[in-house]
């Protein structure tokens, strides 16, 4: 079957063709390195000529991320791409969406900070993604993809968590999956729904009021502060649900494990191939990859905690995830952080060094 | 003569607008952002439109426009509504889309994002009012507050010097390649109000042709930002403001 095909790809350029795949409608971004490729292939592929998809290149980050917010908020399937930088000029929009309920989708191809700092990989966007980011109490639904294949798959699923839960999801790459070629088997095409489907999907949508009801207000405005409590108390149940409901996690040579590496997205690899180097040591250790950054897996690794002696959290930060991890450790064993900082990857054989000094 | 026989259609000269709720506003008195309100409330109506517009409100006194004229709305943030509305009219082609924004909303914090939806030729049109200050917040200086104006942040006056000059976004707009209707209005005089009402429907229209798109500047009144009576302020908008930001077309591509 033709959709079942093997293709060689970057993960940026499989992020656009999986958009076209699931039946996005709206794509509106800004270049910036290591995540072009996305809005190239996009140009490229002319969706707008099959699919319908509508593809524009903004003026600025900002105004990306506001172009979703309008299509999101009129009841379409649309999305963004950036890196860091342009992340971070993208914060206000997400708050704004969040607290307007309304879903969407933005990729993060992260790279080295603070400030323009570098365009090599980093993963040092955990906090921005996963702790709010923008102003008010809320989160986004982050997957971390750890291959080019999580990064076409993960399209998809992002939108449909987005829809389940009127919030915007994230996918948080980073320089390596981006930029690395990779096997990937694309998503099969899903036509984008019609105009019916998306009245009848998203009652709530700015599309025009027929006399029939009452208008559709996209806003996240209330004056009332006793309103504003319950709206606010409301997101927070939700949030709740997801946290319940969405954790998604990767375990790897765990069962016999005396100690666990936790790491996501491409440090998950890095700590793959630094596991089998280590049980060839003797050293029995295994990975807990959390998949969705948020919800954060707390309960698998509180559970993790009652069986290894120590976890390592591998990040290609200077220790952001490991909070987490300590939270759900909550001092029982301990728990290190190793990573390397400003666009630097680590390599297998310090994983290996850094895991010996914990077991001493 | 009795009631009943006046009380028909042939005599009716004036009646609240279909699409005006009776939500009260919170607008203060003579503040023209109300009449505004009324003639788009018209404007969809007479067109019939009403199931196929979509409004962007702005951050400004506007704000709430959402909870006044009976049509969907998207609430942008802060001078980002023309991106919403870029986005809003490309998903739904068929749709009208218009941003309604302050001078503040528009010409200072979004004047990238208005600049390049017209740019582009979107089309939707930006309903834009000029106040010359920013009422919302309590009458601070705006990028189109006028030379020697007092203003919470300016009390001893803008100085150029110290404050740069009024912008005149609407001549810029007229520049635009895209843009196909750009126009100044008021609505200080019932003779002004049927202009400005004429400006914002051939607006839609161009919009809903395909032709590209429209700016519709409202040269207004903020009773409480200039701190003047709703009549001193019209008669100071004459003065001051009609000398500077010219009323009448700047740019319509029929013509
Ligand atoms: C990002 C951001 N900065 C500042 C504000 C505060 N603020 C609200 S309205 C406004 C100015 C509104 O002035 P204008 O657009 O001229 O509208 P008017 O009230 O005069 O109609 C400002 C600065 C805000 N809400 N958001
Ligand atoms: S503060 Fe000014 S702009 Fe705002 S409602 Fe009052 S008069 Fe109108
Ligand atoms: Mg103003």
């Amino acid at each position: 079957m033709a959709d079942q095909e093997i293709t060689l790809m970057k993960g940026n350029e499989a992020i656009a063709h999986a958009a076209i795949r699931c039946g996005c409608d709206g794509y509106f971004g800004y270049p910036i390195t290591p995540q072009s490729e996305v809005l190239e292939t996009l140009a490229e592929q002319k969706p707008w000529e099959t699919t319908g998809m509508v593809v524009l290149q903004a003026e600025s980050e900002t105004s990306s991320i506001n172009m979703v917010y309008g299509g999101a908020g009129c009841g379409k399937k649309v999305m963004t791409s950036s890196s860091s930088p342009g992340i971070s000029l993208m914060q206000e929009g997400l708050s704004y969406m969040a607290g307007c309920e309304i879903p969407c989708l933005v990729v993060n191809v992260s790279r080295g900070g603070p400030g323009l700092g570098t365009i090599q990989p980093s993963q040092a966007d955990y906090f921005q993604s996963c702790k709010g980011g923008g102003h008010g109490d809320y989160h986004l639904i982050v997957l971390a993809p750890s291959s080019v294949q999580e990064t076409a798959d993960f399209v998809d699923l992002a939108f449909e968590l987005a829809f389940k839960y009127r919030n915007p999801a994230m996918i948080l790459s980073d320089g390596v999956i981006g930029q690395m070629m990779e096997k990937v088997v694309l998503p099969p095409f899903k036509p984008r729904r019609t105009e019916e489907q998306i009245l009848k999907e998203c009652p709530w949508a700015a599309t025009g009021r027929p006399k029939t009801r009452k208008p559709n207000v996209i806003t996240s405005l209330e004056l009332d502060p006793a309103k504003m409590e319950e709206i606010n108390i409301r997101i927070q149940k939700k949030y709740a649900e997801i946290q319940e409901k969405e954790v998604r996690f990767e375990e790897y040579m765990l069962e016999d494990a005396e100690y666990a590496i936790c790491a996501f997205g491409s440090a998950a690899r890095i700590a793959k191939k630094a596991i089998e180097d280590a049980r060839k040591e003797g050293i029995k250790v295994g990975l807990l990859r959390p998949i969705t950054l948020w919800p954060f897996p707390y309960k698998e690794i509180d559970k993790l905690s009652n069986k290894v002696k120590g976890i390592l959290s591998l990040e290609i930060n200077a220790g952001q995830m490991v909070e987490d991890i300590r939270l759900a450790v909550n001092g029982r064993i301990p728990v290190n952080h190793y990573g390397r900082l400003g666009g630097i990857i680590p390599a297998p054989d310090e994983v290996v060094a850094e895991l010996k000094k914990m077991m001493k | 003569m009795d009631i009943k026989e006046i009380i028909q259609p042939e005599n009716l000269v004036y009646q609240k607008p279909e699409l005006l709720n009776d939500t009260p506003m919170h607008y203060c008195p003579g503040c023209s952002h109300g009449v505004v309100h009324k003639l788009i409330s018209e404007v969809i109506a007479d067109m019939g439109m009403a199931d196929k517009t979509v409004g962007v409100s702005p951050v400004g006194c506007a704000v709430f426009a959402y909870k006044y004229i009976d049509i969907d709305w998207e609430e942008a943030a802060h001078g980002r509504a023309p991106a919403l509305a870029t986005a809003i009219k490309r998903l739904w082609p068929d749709r009208m889309v218009f941003t309604y924004q302050g001078d503040g909303d528009l010409a200072c914090i979004g004047t990238a994002e208005t600049i390049h939806a017209l740019n582009r030729g979107e089309n939707i049109t930006i309903i834009f009012i000029n106040n010359a200050i920013y009422g919302m917040t309590g009458g601070q200086m705006a990028p189109t507050t006028l030379l020697g104006m007092k203003t919470a942040t300016c009390p001893y006056g803008r100085d150029p010097k110290l404050h740069g000059y009024p912008l005149k976004i609407a001549d810029i707009a007229a520049q635009l390649e895209g843009t196909c209707y750009v126009t100044r209005q008021s609505v200080h005089t019932v003779a002004a109000i049927n202009k400005a009402k004429k400006a914002i429907r051939k607006a839609f229209e161009y919009n809903m042709a395909g032709k590209g798109s429209c700016l519709v500047e409202m040269v207004s009144t903020c009773n409480s930002g200039w701190k003047l009576s709703p009549v001193k302020a019209n008669k100071w908008m004459e003065e001051n403001m009609f000398p500077f930001y010219h009323i009448g077309d700047l740019k319509d591509i029929n013509q």
